[in-house]
């Protein structure tokens, strides 16, 4: 059964404690998908564990996390992420969206995606649950457009340039191994964890995106929630 | 004070996450460098092998050669694991990629919970190296060999050396992990100034040379372990190939090729030494005996100026040729590189891989170095194969390998100093050779060379080599020449690459430069509308030769 929905949506502002890390690329149209599925994957390999298995008092055991290569194809770049169909299936859904918005927008082609991982503090009835944010990515996003075939091959070359030095960034931030939430017991793993993967179990995270105007505000927000029962079909 | 130290279990369990650890990153290391996409399952059920709840295969050679370069160590203060990422040519040249590096420095975090925590960082500093395998230059690189270069890796412990990655190398670091018994960190350094030496220049035909000229290191550490190529297609019978691979230095089913003809071919296969492989050139295979790297030959500098250390010494020229030229008297003659006239003598040795000799499984140079062995006379020539009994008992795994030096044309050389292996190759009459065979091949015997000293055909061979060719005409060895074509170094100390840059493009010729082309043309074109009266005047003979025609 789905566990219940976080009701907050998520904080414009992150919350206190809450870690944020801004990227910012300027890629070509076509290339937006790739470049964000690329660093949305990154990041989420590091947020993925194997599934919980628990056991008798308290202890668990936790599933193999498979990885694999991706290759882009309007990038010259590669990047690996974790092997669950249904990871894929949902980041693609949601950068799928922020790029039809970001062409519909009619806007000069500026927008940001965000990944945003959090807890769920239960409370008590009539009040419903917390949400939590405790590591906030922004991935600010310039779409350019370019004239000849020239430009776009060095544009491929640059911006795989580009995505290698994000995910040296990402690795950066991973590594200094700062507050991740505590190992949950058994009650307390859908607070924590995404348990709703077959394969992995991603620390609880929610995307949204907002779309730019060329007066630089953010006039259209769009807001998406990749909560459970929407991937769940 | 006893309570801040590790419990036993502890200190336990930290050791084998810290081996454990070294051999999944000598792993995600090289499968990063095979050339291919790795791909493995997300498995719910805990299958109690995936170590730090990875799915990371474990290529049993790589296993075993980072088990041998530990030797039952682990990495601490002072004792770094090191994997060694380089990039071979089918030319032969090599250089080093990338050095990455695990290591372990003083600053311990005595707090952290070993078998929770430590065990947790290390899966995601793993998960770390994955994604940086990834983004480094050499990457791309790795997937696209095969043809023209193939990626090679080599494992070492102890000292970090960072000289063969050229100036200005970058480092990134991947990560830290805090234990009780030291900090664990793992970064990698790496050459950038490939940046130009982009796939895609691989990828155009060669000439490579011009390319990676300036890359080349000696390689001031002669005792170092194997180099062994990532592309490593055992696949499924991992189980069955690998025990060969101990008999011969490393298995290595690379194959290469290049598409001009006048590039040679050859096929690197693991040893078998049955008869002389044949060698042709143009586009076809060449199998090549055994072990076909091994990181001294492979580095050479492409100068004249004779190399203290390393293979690299003038002699050994450009490019080298590696092939199966074995004679069958001595199955497993070593043509090896080194200073012009000298070769050091291998002693023949039955066939390697008749016996799966486990100790054999030594580095092929382990104190052995052909640079060392620059003999002037025969008797050095002893130090080669002396000096790798003591370390590894034997020189088998030298005897593997057969490089022959492809001499150019133009080699002006007495014939008793150029031999040839049994070789079916253009030019054959300048490639090292047996000295018993052949003699009366006038391909191989050709007749004397003119003494006529044009600047190309003049003396390729500086006078300080000459002298040694007295020496070395043991039927045990073969010599190598290693004067490239064209080189001319009495006249202007000139390497090949030089040559070759200076020599590609030439001036163009006059007729065909545009300003005279745009003359002429301009000057045609006036004088037409003159030519077209004069030819209408003279329509009336035009007509009747016309008529004579039909």
């Amino acid at each position: 059964a789905p566990s219940s929905r976080c009701c907050a949506p998520p904080s414009a502002a992150p919350a206190m404690n809450c870690r944020a890390e801004v990227l910012e690329v300027s890629v070509e149209g076509r290339q937006v998908e790739e470049a964000m599925l690329a660093v949305l994957h990154t990041v989420l390999l590091h947020r993925s564990t194997g599934k919980f298995h628990y056991k008798k008092e308290g202890t668990y055991s936790i599933g193999t996390v498979g990885t694999q290569d991706v290759d882009c194809d309007f990038i010259d770049f590669a990047y690996v992420r974790v092997s669950s169909e249904e990871l894929d299936r949902a980041l693609r859904k949601a950068v799928g969206e922020f790029k039809d918005a970001l062409r519909s927008s009619g806007s000069d082609g500026m927008g940001q995606i965000s990944l945003e991982f959090y807890q769920k503090k239960k409370s008590r009835w009539p009040f419903s649950d917390e949400c939590i944010p405790w590591e906030l990515w922004t991935i600010k996003v310039n779409v350019v457009n370019l004239a000849n075939e020239q430009e776009r091959q060095i544009c491929r070359e640059k911006v795989g340039e580009k995505l290698c030095e994000k995910i040296i960034n990402i690795v950066e931030v991973m590594n200094r191994h700062e507050y991740l939430p505590k190992m949950p017991t058994q009650s307390e793993v859908d607070n924590v964890f995404d348990t709703s993967l077959k394969d992995v179990q991603p620390y609880l995270y929610k995307i949204s995106y907002q779309i730019t105007d060329s007066l630089g505000t953010s006039v259209t927000t769009t807001m998406r929630r990749l909560i459970k029962d929407t991937l769940a079909l | 004070a006893m309570d801040t130290d590790l419990s036993s279990q502890d200190r336990k369990d930290l050791d084998k996450f810290i081996k454990f650890f070294a051999l999944k990153t000598v792993q995600v290391i090289v499968q990063a460098r095979l050339g291919e996409k790795i791909c493995t399952r997300s498995s719910s059920s805990p299958t109690g092998s995936d170590w730090f709840n990875l799915a990371i295969k474990d290529i049993p050679e790589v296993t075993h050669e980072a088990k041998k370069a530990l030797a039952g160590q682990l990495p601490a203060v002072g004792r770094s694991m090191c994997v060694e990422i380089s990039l071979k040519t089918s030319e032969g040249d090599s250089m080093e990629l990338e050095i990455w590096c695990l290591e372990m420095n003083e600053k311990c975090d005595k707090e952290i919970k070993v078998s929770y925590t430590v065990y947790n960082r290390l899966s995601l500093l793993l998960k770390s190296l994955l994604a940086i395998t990834r983004v480094t230059p050499a990457y791309r690189l790795s997937r696209k060999q095969g043809h023209e270069y193939v990626i090679l890796y080599r494992i070492y412990f102890g000292e970090v050396q960072l000289s063969g990655l050229g100036e200005g190398f970058q480092t990134v670091r991947v990560g830290t992990v805090g234990t009780p018994v030291g900090t664990i960190t793992l970064s990698c350094a790496y050459r950038i100034n490939l940046a130009f030496m982009s796939t895609r220049q691989f990828e155009r035909t060669p000439p490579i040379m011009g390319i990676i000229i300036d890359h080349f290191v000696d390689r001031p550490y002669p005792s170092s372990s194997p180099m062994h190529p990532c592309n490593y297609r055992a696949g499924e019978d991992n189980g069955a190939v690998y025990p060969s691979v101990e008999d011969s230095q490393e298995v290595c089913t690379t194959s290469f090729s290049t598409s001009p003809p006048s590039q040679c071919v050859f096929t690197v296969t693991k040893a078998h030494f049955q008869t002389p492989p044949p060698v042709v050139t143009d586009t076809l295979k060449v199998p090549v005996m055994g072990l076909a790297f091994s990181h001294q030959l492979s580095s050479s500098r492409l100068s004249y100026q004779p190399a203290a250390l390393g293979v690299a010494s003038a002699d050994m020229g450009y490019p080298v040729l590696f092939a199966g030229g074995l004679n069958a008297a001595h199955p497993h003659q070593l043509i090896g590189p080194g200073k012009e006239g000298g070769v050091p003598p291998v002693p023949s040795q039955p066939a390697h891989g008749t016996q799966a000799d486990q100790e054999r499984m030594c580095t092929p140079l382990d104190g052995v170095h052909y640079s060392a062995a620059t003999p002037s006379s025969s008797e050095d020539t002893e130090t080669v194969s002396n000096s790798s009994e003591g370390k590894c008992g034997s020189p088998h795994d030298l005897l593997e390998t057969i490089f022959i030096r492809k001499v150019g044309a133009f080699v002006n050389k007495p014939i008793n100093q150029v031999t040839m292996a049994n070789l079916d190759i253009p030019f054959a009459m300048f490639a090292p050779k047996n000295v018993e065979l052949e003699d009366n091949d006038p391909m191989v015997n050709p007749p004397e060379s003119p003494e006529t000293e044009s600047p190309l055909q003049g003396s390729l061979h500086s006078e300080g080599s000459s002298g040694s060719s007295t020496g070395n005409t043991h039927d045990d060895f073969v010599m190598v020449d290693f004067k490239p074509a064209f080189s001319k170094d009495d006249i202007l100390p000139m390497d090949l690459g030089t040559f070759y840059r200076e020599f590609q493009n030439p001036p163009q010729l006059s007729s065909l430069s545009i300003d005279i082309g745009a003359q002429s043309m301009a000057e045609d074109l006036d004088s037409l509308p003159e030519k077209l009266a004069v030819h209408e005047k003279n329509v009336k003979e035009f007509d009747a030769f016309v008529e004579t025609l039909q």
